[in-house]
């Protein structure tokens, strides 16, 4: 079997005067040549999995090898072998999008003369050919953002660590961004990605790692993983919020899962799809209180983490 | 070696681009102390003496020095907060590189501050005195304060959070500026004052090259050796400090 492209054991990382650790047994295999999501919310730990990989930031326990090398004792190899999209785009704003692929081209050692093709040919390939003489601080996010991307393919790299490319873009913005990362990804480069979107790593990931207290909770590919968390969810929507709390509780008792309300609607997890479905509607004939819309449908990222957050809590509740 | 003088000259030539792609804001600041020295220069000159303007330019160009402070803490603070740090940390380049860069990039902008600033004042009649050789070592004992200086600002860059911080020090820049021996001599203020004045830093590299120069003004005694330590004790203090705080940046 070929060795992964990225492989985590155990990793622990406290940060300084933290009381809790960032990341707390952190482990992550990651097979080369596909496009690997971390998903988690705010505070899951994403950002400090990737500075770790990317030998930014020193681990306090556990090992990780990223391309066939140990972060800890041979970063600079990993250096060369890895390109890092950060959180926040990280090019300089004074510099126009050329003069940043040129400076970080040099960096890399490319002669100046190859530097400057290598900027066009990148400026070229992610749309940014006529913004290329502008200065970084006209541009809009997508296009930092794609400049950024840009930035860190001047030498192809093995493993492309890609920290929320489209937290706080406008929609336009995500779909110039998802575009541009399904090119690489057609390229053939191994990329990990981190998200908070449950839709971006639908989108994009062949292979998913959900990330929850610094510790990944599950693992698979996209179907598999809502497959696994909290089955479907059935959507009941009312003529008006009156109706909706009358038909509350039977709509509970055949719920799998605590009901969430909102206004005239109600929404369920449930085990068994079909049987559900019908049971409801019966029971909601029966009552005579019939609900003008319903849906059948996966859960929303919001709701697997709600899903781990109760268990967590029971767990929690129990050890207390 | 050849590797990190490359790399080197390559991060400071980005600096140079950045003069390239806001001339204003450089020239701004170039011209900035000019007017500082054009501005006391005239208020105080007629209060103070006929020859005040000439003892108050070598004080001006200790102050150019220390105004640089301010500069390599911006630029260091805001790499650090856009995460191009990061992205160059990333990079398979010398870490000392990184710094080196920073240096090189800093030492250029000041010592261009300064010849303007010679230019501007030999227009109006300033002088060295006491020929070419002195007045050469006089500019190395600035530009040897504004290296000492250079550390003082990436520390201070590594460790402020944000602009905010920054804003702070550009204010405490003038009281440090003023209790020195920049714009008057210190024996004149009120003892106490005075004695702070002494200790500046600021004071003993404007003394030195006061006597370097041959321009007016009282010399205190071991002016020129302190002008030699000060730099020396700054660097060994805030060098050091630097490094360490870059490394904690992987912590
Ligand atoms: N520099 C830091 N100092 C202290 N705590 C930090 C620092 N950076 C992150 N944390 C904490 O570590 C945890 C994980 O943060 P992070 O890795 O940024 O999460 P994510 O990227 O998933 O939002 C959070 O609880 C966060 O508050
Ligand atoms: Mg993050």
């Amino acid at each position: 079997m070929a060795e992964p492209a990225i492989s985590a054991d155990g990793i622990r990382k406290t940060y300084r005067g933290a009381q809790t650790p960032a990341l707390n047994g952190f482990d992550l295999e990651v097979p080369g040549g596909m496009v690997y999501g971390l998903l988690g919310p705010n505070g899951a730990g994403k950002t400090t999995a990737v500075r770790i990989l990317a030998t930014l930031m020193r681990l306090d326990a556990g090992r990780a090898v990223v391309a066939g090398h140990d972060v800890s004792t041979e970063a600079a190899r990993v250096r060369q072998r890895i390109g890092l999209v950060g959180q926040y785009a990280a090019v300089d704003e004074i510099l126009s999008g050329r003069q940043n692929l040129v400076l970080f081209g040099r960096l890399n050692h490319l002669g100046q003369a190859r530097a400057v093709s290598r900027a066009d040919e990148l400026l070229e390939r992610f749309g940014l050919a006529e913004a290329g003489g502008k200065p970084v601080a006209k541009y809009s996010g997508g296009m930092r953002r794609r400049l950024d991307l840009a930035a860190s393919l001047i030498v192809s790299p093995e493993v492309l660590f890609v920290d929320e490319p489209t937290t706080g873009l406008d929609p336009q913005g995500r779909q110039e961004v998802w575009s541009a990362l399904r090119e690489l990804v057609a390229g053939g480069t191994t990329i990990l990605l981190t998200t908070q979107y449950l839709e971006e790593a639908d989108q994009l990931a062949h292979r998913i790692a959900m990330l929850w207290h610094g510790r990944v909770v599950s693992e698979g590919t996209p179907d598999e993983l809502k497959a696994t968390i909290g089955g479907d969810w059935i959507d009941l929507a009312f003529a008006d919020a009156d109706q909706a709390r009358q038909a509350l509780p039977t709509v509970a008792a055949h719920a799998d899962g605590e009901p969430r309300t909102e206004e005239h609607r109600i929404s369920v997890p449930v085990r068994q799809r079909t049987r559900a479905l019908i049971a409801i509607s019966t029971a909601l004939a029966a009552d005579g209180v019939e609900p003008v819309e319903v849906n059948l449908r996966r859960p929303t990222l919001d709701e697997v983490f709600l899903d781990l957050h109760r268990k967590q809590g029971d767990k929690q509740e129990v050890a207390a | 070696m050849t590797a990190v003088l490359g790399e080197t000259w390559v991060l400071a030539r980005r600096e140079l681009t950045h003069w390239r792609q806001q001339p204003a804001g450089v020239i701004v600041n170039w011209l900035f102390t000019v007017m500082i020295a054009l501005m006391f220069g005239g208020l105080f000159g007629g209060a103070i003496g006929e020859d005040y303007f000439d003892y108050l330019m070598p004080g001006m160009f200790a102050l150019t020095m220390f105004f640089g402070v301010e500069a390599t803490m911006t630029a260091v603070s805001t790499d650090a907060a856009k995460g191009v740090t990061d992205r160059f940390r990333s990079l398979p380049i010398h870490s000392a590189s990184v710094v080196l860069g920073r240096c090189l990039a800093d030492l250029m902008n000041s010592a261009v501050g300064l010849v303007v600033l010679v230019g501007a004042a030999a227009a109006l009649g300033w002088r060295w005195q006491e020929g070419l050789g002195r007045a050469l070592a006089a500019f190395g004992l600035l530009l040897l304060l504004r290296f000492a200086l250079l550390w003082v600002g990436i520390f201070l860059g590594l460790v402020v959070k944000g602009p905010e911080s920054v804003t702070m020090v550009q204010i405490l820049v003038w009281p440090v500026g003023f209790l020195s021996g920049v714009f008057v001599d210190p024996a004149t203020m009120p003892s106490w004052l005075g004695t702070i004045a002494q200790w500046n830093p600021l004071s003993a590299t404007a003394a030195a090259s006061r006597d370097l120069f041959g321009n007016p003004g009282l010399i205190p005694d071991h002016a020129m050796l302190l002008a030699a330590l000060w730099p020396l004790l700054l660097t060994a203090i805030f060098l050091p400090l630097s490094v360490h705080r870059h490394r904690r940046l992987g912590s």
